[in-house]
């Protein structure tokens, strides 16, 4: 899985596989990054999601 | 007693009717507790599992479930990419269906794989020649998808909602979720596609053995092509039931025949393209390794020619064709019965894409061997049933799951003008500035 492990070797099948999941593992990571920083950020400025939303 | 959680402008039980109701599905979910500790503590001798039925009752349900599951990322997909914005009236039950379903294929197979404690493994020591390690990664991936799709949904509940960071979470969620919702596609596209891949690379089995276009047996293709077919039908199924126990009308009729007509033509191009799929397989692959294909179908009780027949016409054309006529689809119960049949088929494709492949005998020493599971396994395959049942009954109550259920359901006292007025709550999966 990392780079480290003594199984890891550098080739198209690790690419593909560990590339895929990381570049996934990172979207999902940053998007919820960013939803929750700017929900923190939008509360200290008195946002209600809520008004707005509905 | 619980008014105060409950969607403004809408109608529930009374909260003892409700708890009792709560009380007999838990009671059946003990059940499958029980069986599930059985497994646990004293092995997988519980099983009737054997050498020929390795793959048995729990990953048949498995890849049922995920299959039935395939509506919540076929709706986004068509909401997001392909703007059919109707959709975002039964997309929150899409993806709350989706969720129970993944949810209950994680848990089977941590039933399943027996030693749950070194579940991590696959991703750690992860074999990159399998497709049993793509389904994992991206099965665990899109489960964490659906989970982010749901958060929003259930801090949708109106008490929830005043907290203003939870509030404002629910927003910014909403407004990134079609970066998530394409996530998910992608990411379903490839298990579901592996799931029937694991059958088709299988050279050593020559009944689902398949030709490939690159790396990928057709059966890659059928498969994400038959859950994207056929899991929106049982969105529209599980829907339909929910009225049918609400006594209630949840969402408008020109959504339901719009996901009927979209699952109708899918199903129908899929069964064509199965049906190529199994005639070149009769008539061209079987053959070039020296059998015939009613060989498969001989010598044994179960596993007849009425199988493929039921699979790809019974269940195939017929549901697909009266789901893509309007007199038909509009009819309620021919839809319905359309529906019940797409699932069976569905359900009776894995059945046979994984219990039949390995059971099939290929060894001239080799016999037809039958498998009825043992009361552990139907336990635990019931268990997921009864615990999608009360997360739908739990988000049913307190969230606000269908968009219209206020509009088509006003409440009859004198504040049914005011309740009605009332603004309809958002879509889970609803992009910013879409909002209602």
């Amino acid at each position: 899985m990392l780079p480290f492990l003594f199984e890891w070797v550098w080739d198209m099948g690790h690419y593909v596989f560990h590339g895929a999941l990381w570049v996934v593992l990172s979207i999902i990571g940053m998007g919820m990054t960013f939803c929750i920083i700017k929900s923190v950020v939008d509360t200290m400025q008195g946002k209600h999601g809520h008004d707005e939303h509905h | 007693m619980d008014s105060a959680l409950i969607p403004e402008g809408v109608k529930r039980c009374s909260l003892w009717k409700f708890l009792l109701a709560l009380a007999l599905v838990g009671a059946v979910m003990l059940w499958g507790v029980y069986a599930m500790l059985l497994c646990w503590i004293k092995g997988l001798n519980q099983t009737n599992m054997n050498d020929y039925y390795g793959f048995a009752l729990w990953i048949w349900a498995d890849l049922a479930v995920i299959a039935l599951g395939g509506g919540a990322f076929f709706t986004g997909l068509l909401k997001y990419v392909f703007g059919k914005d109707q959709l975002k009236y039964i997309i929150n039950y899409a993806v709350l269906i989706g969720f129970i379903c993944y949810s209950s294929a994680q848990l089977i197979l941590g039933i399943d794989v027996g030693q749950p404690l070194r579940g991590w493994f696959i991703f750690w020591h992860a074999n990159v020649h399998s497709m049993l390690t793509e389904v994992a990664f991206c099965l665990t991936c899109y489960f964490i998808v659906l989970t982010i799709e749901y958060i929003p949904l259930a801090l949708d509940n109106r008490q929830i909602q005043k907290v203003p960071f939870f509030a404002n979470l629910t927003h910014n969620m909403h407004s990134a979720m079609a970066v998530f919702a394409a996530t998910g596609a992608f990411l379903s596209f490839f298990h579901q596609g592996s799931l029937g891949g694991v059958s088709g690379v299988l050279f050593g089995r020559p009944f689902s053995f398949r030709e490939h276009i690159l790396i990928w047996p057709y059966t890659f293709f059928l498969f994400t092509w038959s859950a994207a077919a056929f899991g929106p039908s049982f969105t529209l199924f599980v829907t339909w039931l929910t009225e049918k126990i609400t006594r209630k009308k949840l969402v408008k009729d020109e959504v339901i025949h719009m996901v009927a007509k979209i699952s109708g033509w899918m199903i129908f191009t899929y069964i064509i393209a199965k049906s190529i799929d199994t005639l070149y397989w009769m008539f061209a692959t079987a053959p070039s390794q020296g059998l015939q294909w009613s060989f498969f179908y001989q010598n044994n009780p179960l596993y007849g020619k009425w199988i493929l027949f039921t699979e790809i016409i019974i269940c195939g054309f017929l549901p697909g064709l009266l789901l893509i006529f309007k007199a038909t689809r509009e009819n309620p119960t021919t839809r319905v019965a359309a529906l019940v049949l797409g699932i069976v088929g569905v359900c009776l494709n894995r059945w046979v894409m994984v219990l039949q492949t390995l059971a099939a005998p290929v060894m001239p020493f080799d016999s037809w061997v039958m498998y009825i599971p043992s009361w552990q396994e139907v336990a635990t395959t019931i268990l997921p049933i009864t615990y999608g049942i009360i997360l739908i009954m739990i988000s049913h109550r307190y969230l606000p799951i269908f968009p219209q259920e206020r509009e088509l359901n006003p409440i009859d006292t004198p504040d049914a003008p005011e309740a009605a007025e009332l603004p309809e709550p958002a879509p889970a999966v609803v992009a910013e500035g879409q909002s209602a």
